[in-house]
């Protein structure tokens, strides 16, 4: 059943993508851009975590869920140690996603010959 | 636009209005259907969550993890199946056929930063690798740190604490 919902809800986020380069004519770095703050202001409102415990990587695996989780961080961190947590907590629970894709694409280019 | 008059000897003229040409070229441009291209990002979209949900699962399974405690791993997991995809030149190819689908999940994210990097290679290690590396990922990672700047300012103003 998670199985589907994670389909579903991962799905019909990346249609909402899809709609925003085809429909609204928006390139990729914009449409990726605006999805981030979609995740941001959603987490803002306390919205996204409900999705996340509903449909699991299906809202966890999109882009959105990169600024749900810079959001996130920085409320933790406010209510924890105040106002400065806004800036010290933001990227605490993003450090997976952001060191793991700079560190194997750097070394996918030390290792892989370029092409051409 | 100026030399409009002189040339009406020379040109035939048209005998659609603008109006009707527009139609006209639009009935003979190649389809790009809209629904198809929502289907494909719909199942490849889908099908990468599925993906991570049963790395996730097995996190949770193998390392007795809670599911936020295993979306660290998951993510970075997806990540590296994304750059070795990349480095093999399978997810372009992926991305030309599946549009967003590739694109919104975190692999996507990866692969842009993966594809600068492997094309920035020969410019040399700190300015090509290191410095265009986040060319593309850069603006998801400004604007979400923004985005996330004024939510948390909100939240002060507002005084809910980050509750």
């Amino acid at each position: 059943m998670q199985f589907l919902w994670a389909f579903l809800v991962g799905g019909g986020i990346c249609v909402i993508g899809q709609l925003m380069f085809d429909v609204v004519k928006l390139s990729p770095a914009h449409t990726m851009s605006t999805l981030v703050v979609v995740g941001a202001i959603l987490d803002g409102f306390n919205l996204y975590e409900p999705l996340i415990r509903f449909a699991g990587a299906g809202a966890s695996i999109p882009i959105t869920s990169f600024g749900n989780a810079l959001v996130h961080g920085a409320l933790t961190e406010l209510h924890a140690t105040g106002p400065v947590g806004v800036i010290t907590g933001m990227f605490k629970l993003t450090s997976a996603g952001i060191s793991s894709a700079i560190i194997f694409s750097f070394l996918a280019a030390l290792i892989v010959r370029p092409k051409g | 636009m100026a030399g409009k008059a002189a040339d009406k000897g020379k040109y035939k003229n048209m005998t659609m209005s603008s109006k009707e040409y527009k139609a006209f070229a639009k009935s003979r441009e190649p389809g790009r259907s809209v629904l198809k291209n929502c289907l494909r990002a719909f199942v490849v979209g889908g099908l990468i969550c599925v993906i991570g949900q049963a790395i996730q699962n097995g996190y949770m399974a193998w390392l007795h993890l809670t599911s936020t405690q295993a979306s660290g791993p998951t993510v970075a997991t997806m990540i590296f199946i994304s750059v070795v995809l990349t480095s093999l030149g399978v997810y372009d190819k992926m991305a030309q056929w599946a549009g967003a689908g590739t694109a919104v999940p975190v692999t996507g994210f990866a692969n842009s930063m993966c594809s600068a990097a492997l094309e920035h290679r020969s410019e040399g290690l700190v300015l090509g690798v290191g410095g265009n590396m986040f060319k593309l990922a850069g603006s998801v990672i400004v604007y979400g740190a923004v985005a996330a700047f004024f939510v948390g300012i909100a939240h002060i103003i507002l005084g809910t604490g980050g509750q």
